[in-house]
């Protein structure tokens, strides 16, 4: 067993009470910020907490330059503390850990983090981003290219192949085909998506995550008032963020993520190893990207992340449960998918998820990717028997 | 977008790092930093070498030779100007950047491949593109 480490001291510190949703899919004449509020009120609601309540406040979209100032400004609130660090769709992760901070020192009470987007009927990927003057005059498609060349690294180096990030998308699918609230549930085999639509070799459309709206927001409060919670807490035992680069051509090592740090990090500190671990969310932007994190977090070797999915090994009744609501590629992908992650781990701790419940699911380990592979966040969150 | 490095030049003003390798470029070299200590090549342009500070950085006219490190081909429409090449390059002095392979259609850019750097105008600005290295028979990128 891992040591308990860093960090320690917030292991179980905080707890999610609360965990709603908005939008799904596709809500025609509902802005982003429309959605993200209906979110935060459905996390309230499902918390038993009120608006007047919330003195934390953790956002961050790809289309406010200040998401906080914008999401309390829309509430009405006024928080006593609030964090819109954006590293792209692994902030929410990061949000978790810091809002944890921020609940343990006493510096907020009642800590909400939320996102919203419209981009599905606003009709595409919309960012504040600036542009990258390296990187401009080649056109790469942001971000799929990038994606794309690690991929194609992927396959150099290690012989992966396009069947084996096809098993990626089929299995997500599976476990769509179970979920009512998927957005993609019809069905879908290794040659549909070695067939559809080329975007950036080697990844095709199917190998993309979907463009769709939606919203989350997750609520945490103290473990101690946890315990008076409606629903049962969700106890946070474990989170590290890692970054190493922004854009691909920074990235040291296109076969090796800073998963590979963080995830050991995030499980030292909450005593846990990936043997305890029941169910597991990984990113799931491009098919690329769970090979990669399977082989950083240890599932697998280096190098063996196509082998490992074969046969439908991540798929339901396979021997790994990930993506357990069917993950950006067939569930809900609007622009960054990280809390909606969070969202179904919370769920199936709590024995109520939408679609597959995994049996006695007690522990979870969420990872999330932002940027170009850039920031990677994994927290591992338990029920009250792993306290 | 950068500064335009000409404009500074009259005002005395001695351009940043990004706008001398622009400048650089613009005049058909292709200049990299490298650390007097070290050694190390930075790319792209810094004010200090990432990770150790050094602030001992010369400029240096790039040998032009690099090996494709990951490729893709961006399937733009036809009718918009049809597919094009996204690569990662490992110059031969140990920095990587993003560009495109030219000379050769774009799926048939292989990693591995040797390749020659060469200055190009895009839009009336000067841009780093690479073609296959002809010295580099039997290459798959030659083909």
């Amino acid at each position: 067993m891992p040591r308990v480490d860093a960090g320690s001291r917030l292991r179980g510190a905080a707890a999610v009470v609360g965990v709603g949703q908005a939008g799904m899919g596709e809500a025609v004449g509902w802005s982003a910020m429309e959605l993200l509020a209906t979110a935060v009120r459905a996390a309230l609601d499902d918390a038993g907490l009120g608006l007047h309540e919330v003195d934390g406040l953790f956002a961050g979209t790809a289309i406010h330059a200040m998401p906080t100032l914008s999401v309390a400004e829309y509430l009405g609130i006024r928080p006593r503390f609030s964090d819109g660090s954006m590293i792209g769709g692994a902030s929410f992760h990061a949000h978790a850990l810091t809002a944890t901070m921020a609940l343990e020192a006493g510096l907020c009470d009642v800590a909400v983090i939320a996102y919203g987007s419209d981009q599905r009927s606003a009709g595409g990927f919309a960012s504040v981003s600036e542009p990258q003057p390296y990187e401009v005059p080649y056109a790469p498609r942001y971000p799929v290219s990038a994606y794309a060349l690690a991929a194609s690294r992927h396959m150099f180096e290690f012989g992966t192949t396009r069947e084996q990030l096809a098993e990626v998308a089929v299995a997500a699918r599976a476990w769509a085909r179970h979920n009512p609230e998927a957005f993609e549930r019809g069905p879908l085999e290794v040659a549909d998506v070695l067939a559809s639509r080329m975007v950036s070799d080697p990844l095709t459309v199917r190998d993309c995550c979907l463009v769709t709206d939606g919203a989350a927001a997750v609520v945490l409060v103290r473990s101690e008032r946890a315990a008076d919670a409606r629903r049962p807490p969700v106890y946070l035992l474990g989170g590290a963020t890692e970054h190493w680069h922004r854009q691909i051509a920074a990235m040291p090592d296109l076969t090796t993520t800073a998963a590979s740090v963080s995830g050991p990090r995030a499980l030292r500190m909450a005593g846990l190893a990936l043997a305890d671990i029941d169910v597991v969310e990984l990113y799931d932007a491009f098919t690329i990207t769970p090979l990669l994190f399977l082989e950083d977090l240890g599932f697998c070797r280096k190098g063996e992340g196509g082998a490992f999915v074969a046969d439908g090994a991540i798929a339901p009744g396979g021997r790994l449960p990930v993506n357990t609501n069917g993950g950006g590629l067939s569930c809900v992908h609007p622009g960054m998918y990280g809390l909606f992650m969070i969202v179904e781990a919370v769920r199936q701790l709590r024995g109520e998820a939408p679609g597959w419940q995994v049996p006695g699911a007690a522990t979870a380990l969420v990872h999330a990717n932002g940027g170009t592979l850039s920031s990677q966040s994994t927290l591992v969150l338990g029920t009250g028997a792993t306290l | 977008m950068p500064r335009d490095a000409s404009a500074l030049a009259g005002t005395g003003a001695t351009p940043g790092p990004e706008a001398t390798f622009r400048r650089y470029l613009e005049g058909g070299k292709l200049m990299l930093q490298r650390s007097r200590g070290s050694g190390a090549f930075v790319f792209y342009p810094r004010v200090a070498c990432p990770g150790t500070g050094a602030t001992d950085l010369e400029w240096v006219e790039a040998a032009g030779g690099g090996t494709v490190y990951a490729t893709t081909t961006v399937r733009r429409r036809p009718d918009r100007g049809g597919p094009y090449n996204v690569a990662l390059v490992d110059l031969d002095e140990g920095v990587r950047c993003m560009s495109r392979v030219e000379g050769i259609a774009p799926d048939r850019v292989r990693i591995g491949s040797r390749v020659r750097a060469r200055i190009d105008r895009v839009d009336g600005a000067a841009v780093l593109v690479f073609v296959p290295d002809p010295a580099a028979e039997g290459d798959d990128a030659a083909g």
